[in-house]
């Protein structure tokens, strides 16, 4: 349960010594209860005081990391139903499924595709988290064969070995036993067996039960047996069971803090049509799923996906931004032209692709407007023509170039006529209104 | 520890809206809870999907888009039952040609193809101006009555031009469209505004604006979660009109739908790509509660309906 201020203050130095940075230990301790703040902050706390607080200050769904190295992934961790009540932290994890009667070709083309799967979208760096090895037809040693097809080809990338039998698991972790996978999965018939594999070799585990009850008493039971890593399964594959049993397990444990809950969820959104998966488990990253497994992970669908899982999990409270600058785009010299868009990453972004496409070295200045779109900056009246001219002579934007002309957004050419006023001398010149068209634009001045 | 599942009491349901009549009327709303949570709540009415048409050629749609259609786009009437075919619920008539940028078609003109249109369906029918906030006034009210007995939605009614449309829809018994600005406050505000000048508010349509992926989706997802959140739980009766999201609009103008395979390799095949990203926008939407959708490519509405059909159980 969540301590308040006053009971974590119990547990406190109390010799306001202002260390953590706050006037008093009950100051510190309000902070703390209203999780803006973490105990680390506190150098003189005691090793009670950090255990009683740690495990008060837990998530109520604890967070879980799958594999080693940069590629490593984080999921779970997570403290809202609603993104626009906080935010969502930790990304949901796409895996691809490759059954062990795919070794072979078909694993090397998975293989392939997750290794070339990275794509770079408004500055963030996406790609598909994981891949699942999954035995169908019991042969562990088909199985064994896969696991190590992908630890040859994708070194780095997150395992999730997927087998109802021990046997298998063992087969699988055996070639990848450092690299911290997920063993899925622990059932009623096989949990003292999975639990013993995953603490012996410090995996995490997936825990699979057909409905809640069972899940329940399933969790609490390997936990008892000593895992504290798991992911829970209900069986949940329908679209329909899917939001219904996520949200009843991300409210047990967030709103009554029901631990045997309190992990993040797996599912398997799998289906024959490449477009049904991909609605599917589209539904599983805006409703509470943590590790999505897809059969396919073609290029289309994966762009789609991450796309949504980018939105979902932004910050509702602070637009995705980039800092005020004027941006040189390939070799530009100053004679090049100048461009000026919002700071807000998306417009940025796709700006400057653009510019970059047209191969037309460019200047591109980006104005602070507290991250906000082209047209929605100029409707909030951060983007006026008095502000613009500011922003261009401030920022030194007039000493990159030698000419006096600027290129403004199309969609807001109505701006034209007033900044040519605000700054004297200079000709504004109206750009195409999507910057799709900024290439052949560009390249007809050039 | 057994689990007590944690439900929500709600006080609130969303209203139950009406379009068209006979066999093939359609009813959206209904929700007494949250998006299909099927164990705390009940969800009479299936999310509605609607195909849209235009009175003009789509020749500035994007080529996917445009094979998807073929040559019924050349007529509005034919493209109207081409999407009555396709499987689509309603029919949403988007009367683009009337926008003075367009081809400045006459309040008569749109108003005779509205009744043609109306004519050859037998789904329900909305009727959309064409964005233009000051001639969808006249463009409208020319429609509406022309479809009189209909039982149609029209819109967009938006804060500048909100009454001469409610009283278009009123006069003639339609049903009324209102899109305020990814805003719960002003979502909230136009519908109190217009119950004010009498307009029943059981008969309104809340367009809370629509983005599409990878473009603002999160905005319209958070803000028709919100209003949901304040229909069920507040009870707030000026929230619990059925919500509908015009996804294809917003869809079909972004590169994800149009860039060929050559332009961005890394982008995978443009036709699966394309129908994927409506498709998606769509599930996002439904999750979030929308009511109904006006979709463009009626691949991408069949997947809809078919996520549509795996939520309903
Ligand atoms: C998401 C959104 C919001 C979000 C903000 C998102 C953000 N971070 O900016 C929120 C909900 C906060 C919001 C608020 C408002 N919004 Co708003 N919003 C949108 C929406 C749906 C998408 C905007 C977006 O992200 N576009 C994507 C980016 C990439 O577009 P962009 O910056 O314009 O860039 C494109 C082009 O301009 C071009 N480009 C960009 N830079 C450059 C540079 C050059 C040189 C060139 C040539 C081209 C170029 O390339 C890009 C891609 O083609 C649009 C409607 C729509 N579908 O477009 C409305 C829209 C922009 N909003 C609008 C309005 C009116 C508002 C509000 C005033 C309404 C309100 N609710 O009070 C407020 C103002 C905010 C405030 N007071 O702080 C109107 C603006 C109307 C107008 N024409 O003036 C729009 C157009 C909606 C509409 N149709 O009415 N909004
Ligand atoms: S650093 Fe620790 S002891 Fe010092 S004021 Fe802060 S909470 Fe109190």
């Amino acid at each position: 349960m969540a301590l308040s201020g006053v009971e974590i203050f119990k547990h406190l130095p109390k010799t306001n010594c202002k260390k953590c940075g706050h006037p008093t230990c009950l100051a510190f301790a309000m902070k703390l209860a209203a999780k803006q703040a973490s105990l680390d902050a506190c150098p003189d706390a005691s090793d009670d005081a950090k255990k009683i607080l740690g495990e008060s200050a837990a998530p109520p769904i604890r967070d879980i990391t799958l594999g080693v190295g940069d590629k490593a992934v984080k999921v779970g961790g997570e403290i809202c139903m609603f993104r626009h009540e906080k935010k969502f932290f930790n990304p949901n994890v796409f895996a691809v499924a490759i059954k062990a009667s795919e070794a072979g070709d078909v694993a090397a083309k998975k293989i392939e595709a997750v290794k070339t799967s990275e794509i770079d979208r408004v500055g963030q760096k996406l790609r598909v988290d994981a891949i699942a090895v999954t035995d169908e037809g019991g042969d562990a040693a088909k199985f064994a064969a896969v696991v190590k097809q992908v630890v040859d080809g994708v070194p780095g990338v997150p395992l999730i070995l997927v087998s109802k039998n021990p046997a298998t698991i063992e087969a699988g972790i055996a070639l990848c036993a450092d690299k911290r996978p997920l063993i899925y999965a622990a059932t009623a018939e096989n949990a003292e067996a999975m639990a013993k594999i995953a603490k012996e070799k410090k995996a995490s585990l997936a825990v699979f039960a057909d409905g809640l009850d069972a899940l329940t008493a399933l969790s609490e039971k390997v936990k008892a047996l000593g895992v504290e890593d798991l992911v829970l399964d209900s069986g949940a594959r329908k679209a329909k069971d899917m939001i219904e049993h996520f949200t009843i397990m991300r409210r047990a444990a967030i709103k009554k803090n029901f631990k045997p809950l309190g992990y993040p969820i797996i599912t398997f959104a799998t289906r024959d049509n490449s477009v049904s998966e991909a609605v599917t488990a589209a539904i599983g990253t805006m409703k509470y799923a943590s590790i999505i497994i897809l059969n396919n992970v073609e290029k289309w669908k994966m762009l789609a996906l991450l796309s949504l899982r980018q939105n979902i999990y932004t910050d509702p409270q602070v637009p995705m931004q980039v800092a005020q600058n004027v941006y040189k785009v390939g070799d530009a010299k100053d004679n090049s032209p100048l461009l000026i868009t919002t700071n807000f990453s998306l417009s940025y972004f796709i700006v400057r692709g653009e510019v970059e496409n047209s191969k037309v070295p460019s200047w591109l200045a980006v104005m602070d407007n507290e991250g906000l779109s082209v047209l929605t900056a100029w409707a909030a009246g951060k983007f006026t023509a008095s502000k613009i001219a500011q922003f261009i002579t401030e920022s030194g934007a007039d000493k990159n170039v030698s000419h006096k002309e600027l290129i403004i957004p199309g969609y807001v050419a109505v701006l034209s006529g007033a900044l040519e006023e605000k700054l004297p001398g200079w000709k504004i010149t109206v750009g195409p209104r999507e910057a799709n068209q900024l290439p052949t634009f560009l390249k007809a001045r050039a | 520890m057994a689990l007590v599942i944690p439900k929500e009491t709600y006080s609130g349901k969303i209203y139950n809206v009406q379009l068209g009549s006979g066999a093939k009327a359609v009813t959206i709303g209904g929700a007494s809870a949250l998006p299909f949570l099927g164990f705390e709540g009940t969800f009479p009415n299936r999310p509605a999907v609607a195909l849209e048409v235009m009175d003009i050629a789509p020749d500035d749609w994007p080529e996917t888009l445009k094979k998807a259609i073929g040559s019924a786009g050349s007529n509005p009437v034919q493209w109207a039952k081409f999407c009555q075919q396709s499987g689509a619920d309603m029919v949403a008539l988007r009367l683009m040609g009337t926008h003075p940028d367009q081809k400045n078609k006459s309040p008569e003109e749109a108003a005779k193809i509205a009744a043609e249109v109306a004519a050859a369906i037998d789904i329900p029918l909305m009727i959309l101006g064409s964005g233009h906030a000051e001639k969808d006034t006249q463009v409208l009210q020319a429609a509406a009555a022309a479809t009189r007995g209909k039982n149609c939605a029209i819109g967009k009614a938006v804060e500048e031009n909100y009454k001469t449309v409610a009283a278009a829809a009123m006069a003639n018994d339609h049903k009324l469209i209102a899109m305020s600005q990814l805003d719960v406050n002003l979502a909230k505000q136009l519908n109190i505004l217009l119950t004010q000048m009498g307009f029943d508010k059981e008969r309104i349509i809340m367009d809370p604006m629509s983005s599409a992926l990878g473009y603002g989706l999160e905005y319209t997802y958070s803000v028709m979660e919100r209003i949901r959140l304040a229909a069920l739980l507040q009870n707030d009766p000026m929230m619990q009109t059925p919500i509908v999201c015009d996804i294809g609009a917003n869809v079909w103008k972004v590169k994800e739908t149009m860039a060929s395979d050559a332009e961005m390799p890394e982008w995978g095949g443009l036709e699966d790509r394309a129908l994927a990203w409506e498709s998606v926008t769509a599930s996002a939407m439904i999750t979030a509660g929308a009511d109904m959708l006006i979709m463009r490519h009626p691949g991408a509405a069949a997947k809809a309906k078919e996520v549509i059909s795996e939520l309903m159980g």
